[in-house]
């Protein structure tokens, strides 16, 4: 009996246990229910997934089912915009390009051709340019396009509330621009005569404003969607309407741009692939990744431990563009004041070693602070005309220059150096500038010249340079057209890239006269002048000429890369 | 527990208020700019800017017409991606990290606890040690080193995954693995930890005692108690994972908001650093609130106050 009442009890506790974990058991089931939600989160997604795949099946490869060309590329990261009056950047632009047509435009060889316009022509004082616009023109929805639609996107430019930050480089030369600029748009003196003229008065002579004329930001956009989307109307592809040979079919920010053959293009006959396909890759090494995997027939961004391994790879090509990585001396600030000093500083560095060995060979030695691609008054290339057709500095023989680096010191005041402050070099760290820092460390020290290196941050640092709050620092200029002025520029006292705050009058008199001159060949003395001033001063310190390098599949045929830092795969064809 | 939820609810809005504060005031003694470029636009096109995204007022104003409008659900235009709202680019770019995020979460959530698990009950054993091996690999090694391994194997070497973009399910598996690998690692790590406290339990013995069988003791008994530890981890983990990872969106692509933090910043793009700071900050109070409650339904002896 006794056996039986324990064995009860113990029963007892048995079931107490079993509710207990009964209790247990539902939270058990609640948790299952939280994954379960969580699964069912998932499956949507899983759908969606699957009816991308089936888009890619479309959009994929050139060989796809459906026969369509497509050439996939990678030119850069996403562009912040693709407004042409609001775009500043080298990657909006090479979106522009393709999708937008301006007046003119500039061909395989540099040179001005004819675009929107069929043919122009410059009155004498060379003030009046008149435009004539091809026959049936039409926008990607296939609505006209005539010479108001050119009149309306340039007001645009000027219109403070759109704060085109190239306004003041395309448009300051035209009549009434400073009472555009303020607000009274309809002051511009660009007037649509009829619907297929177009007449621009300026106010000073431009003898390069046929390169303006061919310059993205003047690129016409539509009043109609302009208007009804305001700033929005640049961001989806619906409301994307544009007149290049190909238009934005789709915009995937961070993922691609995909553009579609216009067939409303003027020229649609000499295009031949159906589309191309702009990969937003940010990463080098994702970029070289999806060109080895062949996702992609073209990367621009290679990364930069790859390039010794890449230089007999034919599909690795460098070509030069139009700017110069160059150094700033505060000339506001002591020992800088001192132009032997300057000059000093620049014959102590080994161009070829900086360009050909750190840079590897992706930058070219500069022995000029205008490299080539630039264009003179006569068409012929500015540096063959510089100095008398002389380098300013001999890159080749560093030996020699070093010590003429020492005479100028010692001649200045600071025999070895002696006396001198020690310098701080301001540089952002991107791409090569820090082996530069360092490589100057070296390069200046051996002139008893101390120097810091202060690594800074990139949205602080252009303030920083800008505001004169440094020693020397690293700069660099890449051309917006092929006029030499659109660099040189930079050096004028009151512009407001001029960094080292050079202030040299005979500078600004020689620019000045390229301005106002129509003659093209005192015009080109006044620039030459201008340079060998500066090369003279030392007003700033040229070091290396940008290239591009990138590589490309033996497939593309057709394409090609402008002086201007642009990969035209319009005319591009796709080889089997 | 209402009362319980207003009030953490009414402590979220002072916290993210503070957050907000903070980073408005923070961000602008930073020096740069959002209109600044290598190449100098000019005076005139720099004030237009500032005038029309209302720069040009003195900061405490600025802060007070930001604060206002944010209350009413506005916040404000991108100042670098001209054209595009703050809340369009969130609502854009928000989805394709939490699709990825998500993912990552659940394939971490099921491969960290059953494993932790095991390594918890085999102490000492081969399995324990190869666990605690990987699990060490996986918080030590940087995402950024995985991705580059997974796309350098499966991407370029192997060629069975596509590196670029998130085109099909097969795009899914690389990002996917990448961004589980910590949180997995870590998972097992406080499973494997946890478990052990609990199998050393008076009331585990007791089961063993009954003779319960060995896996339901570990799934009905054990994993209730051990699991807490995680529910509280996989709160904040799963607010930072959907929120997208800076360098797995970089290297394969991804079209997500984890770039935008960082770019943001970079930029100086004002609102966009207010408007996804706001938004991070909301959503980890917000999944903190509901471990909280999780933390009930697990344990019911747990008292929410």
């Amino acid at each position: 009996m006794k056996k039986r009442v324990i064995a009860l009890l113990l029963a007892a506790t048995m079931v107490a246990g079993l509710t207990a974990c009964g209790g247990s058991g539902n939270g058990a089931d609640s948790s299952t229910d939280a994954a379960q939600t969580e699964e069912g989160d998932a499956a949507p997604a899983e759908e969606e997934t699957e009816s991308d795949s089936a888009e890619e099946t479309t959009e994929a490869d050139t060989t796809a089912s459906t026969g369509e060309k497509i050439l996939s590329v990678q030119i850069g990261p996403d562009p912040e915009t693709i407004d042409p009056a609001l775009n500043s950047a080298v990657d909006g632009g090479n979106m522009l390009l393709h999708s937008f047509e301006c007046l003119l435009t500039v061909d395989q060889e540099g040179k001005l051709a004819p675009g929107q316009a069929e043919t122009w022509e410059t009155s004498e004082d060379g003030l009046t340019w008149t435009f004539h616009l091809r026959d049936g023109l039409k926008w990607s929805d296939g609505s006209d396009l005539t010479a108001n639609d050119f009149v309306y996107s340039w007001k645009r430019v000027c219109d403070p509330m759109v704060a085109a930050p190239y306004a003041e480089t395309v448009l300051s030369m035209v009549e009434g621009y400073e009472s555009a600029i303020a607000g009274d748009l309809d002051a511009l003196q660009v007037v649509a005569e009829d619907d297929s003229t177009l007449v621009v008065t300026l106010s000073t002579a431009c003898p390069y404003f046929g390169s303006l004329a061919a310059f993205a930001t003047l690129s016409p956009v539509q009043e109609a969607t302009v208007e009804a989307n305001g700033d929005a109307w640049a961001t989806s592809a619906e409301t994307y309407i544009s007149n290049g040979p190909f238009y934005v079919s789709e915009w995937v920010p961070g993922s691609h741009i995909m553009m579609s053959k216009n067939p409303n293009y003027w020229n649609a006959d000499a295009i031949k692939l159906d589309g191309i396909k702009f990969n937003l890759i940010e990463d080098a090494n994702a970029s070289y990744s999806a060109y080895q995997t062949g996702e992609v027939l073209f990367i621009k961004d290679v990364p930069t431990e790859e390039i010794p391994s890449l230089s007999d790879n034919p599909e690795f090509h460098v070509d030069p563009i139009i700017g110069t990585y160059y150094l700033s001396l505060n000339t506001q600030r002591e020992p800088f004041t001192d132009a032997k000093v300057r000059k000093a500083l620049s014959l102590a560095i080994d161009r070829e070693y900086v360009a050909n060995t750190l840079m590897q060979g992706t930058y070219s030695p500069a022995s000029n602070f205008m490299g080539p691609g630039w264009i003179d008054t006569d068409g012929s290339q500015f540096i063959d005309n510089a100095n008398g057709g002389q380098p300013y500095i001999d890159t080749a023989n560093h030996e020699a220059n070093v010590e003429e680096a020492k005479t100028l010191l010692a001649d200045a005041g600071y025999p070895d150096g002696e006396g001198l402050p020690a310098i701080t070099y301001s540089t952002n760290d991107a791409g090569y500038h820090k082996v530069v820092a360092e490589y100057l460390q070296q390069a200046w020290g051996e002139l008893g010249v101390d120097v810091t290196v202060d690594i800074v941050e990139w949205a602080s640092f252009t303030p920083m340079r800008r505001n004169g709050d440094y020693d020397a620092s690293r700069n660099g200029w890449v051309g917006d057209y092929s006029d030499p002025s659109n660099m040189l520029d930079l050096l004028f006292s009151s512009n407001g890239n001029n960094d080292g705050k050079f202030n040299n009058a005979d500078y600004d008199a020689a620019m000045t006269v390229s301005r106002t001159t129509l003659d093209a060949a005192e015009r080109s003395a006044a620039l030459h002048e201008a340079e060998d001033i500066l090369m003279e001063e030392a007003g700033c310190i040229p070091v290396a000429y940008y290239n591009d390098f990138w590589l490309q599949s033996e497939k593309i045929t057709g394409s090609w890369h402008s002086a201007y830092g642009y990969w035209y795969f319009m005319y591009a064809d796709i080889a089997e | 527990m209402l009362k319980y939820i207003a009030k953490r609810i009414g402590l979220a809005i002072v916290t993210i208020w503070a957050v907000a504060t903070i980073t408005f005031f923070l961000m602008n003694m930073v020096p740069g700019g959002p209109f600044l470029s290598e190449k100098a636009i000019s005076p005139q096109a720099t004030a237009a800017l500032e005038a029309k995204y209302g720069l040009d007022k003195p900061l405490p104003q600025q802060y007070i017409t930001y604060m206002w409008d944010a209350l009413h659900g506005d916040f404000g235009d991108s100042l670098k991606q001209r054209g595009r709202t703050v809340m369009d680019i969130i609502k854009m770019k928000f989805p394709v990290s939490a699709r990825v995020g998500g993912l990552s979460v659940l394939v971490a959530l099921l491969i960290g606890i059953p494993l932790g698990s095991i390594a918890a009950l085999k102490r000492g054993k081969f399995l324990d040690s190869l666990i605690s091996v990987v699990a060490t690999c996986g918080i030590a090694v940087p995402s950024f080193v995985i991705c580059t391994l997974l796309l350098y194997f499966l991407g370029v070497k192997l060629r069975l995954l596509p590196t670029i973009g998130l085109s099909s399910w097969k795009n899914y598996v690389m990002p996917v693995l990448a961004l589980s690998f910590y949180p997995t690692a870590y998972i097992m790590r406080l499973m494997r930890s946890s478990m052990l406290d609990v199998l050393g339990q008076d009331y585990m013995r007791t089961a063993k005692a009954k003779g319960v069988s060995g896996i339901l003791i570990l799934f009905k008994h054990a994993l209730r108690n051990a699991i807490l530890p995680v529910v509280t981890y996989v709160g904040p983990m799963l607010a930072y994972t959907v929120t997208g990872s800076f360098v797995v969106e970089k290297i394969f692509t991804i079209p997500g908001l984890g770039g935008e933090f960082i770019t943001a910043i970079s930029g100086r793009d004002y609102t966009l650093i207010m408007g996804t700071t706001i938004f991070l900050a909301t959503l980890i109070i917000v999944m903190n609130v509901i471990v909280d409650i999780v933390y009930k339904i697990v344990d019911p002896r747990i008292k929410l106050k």
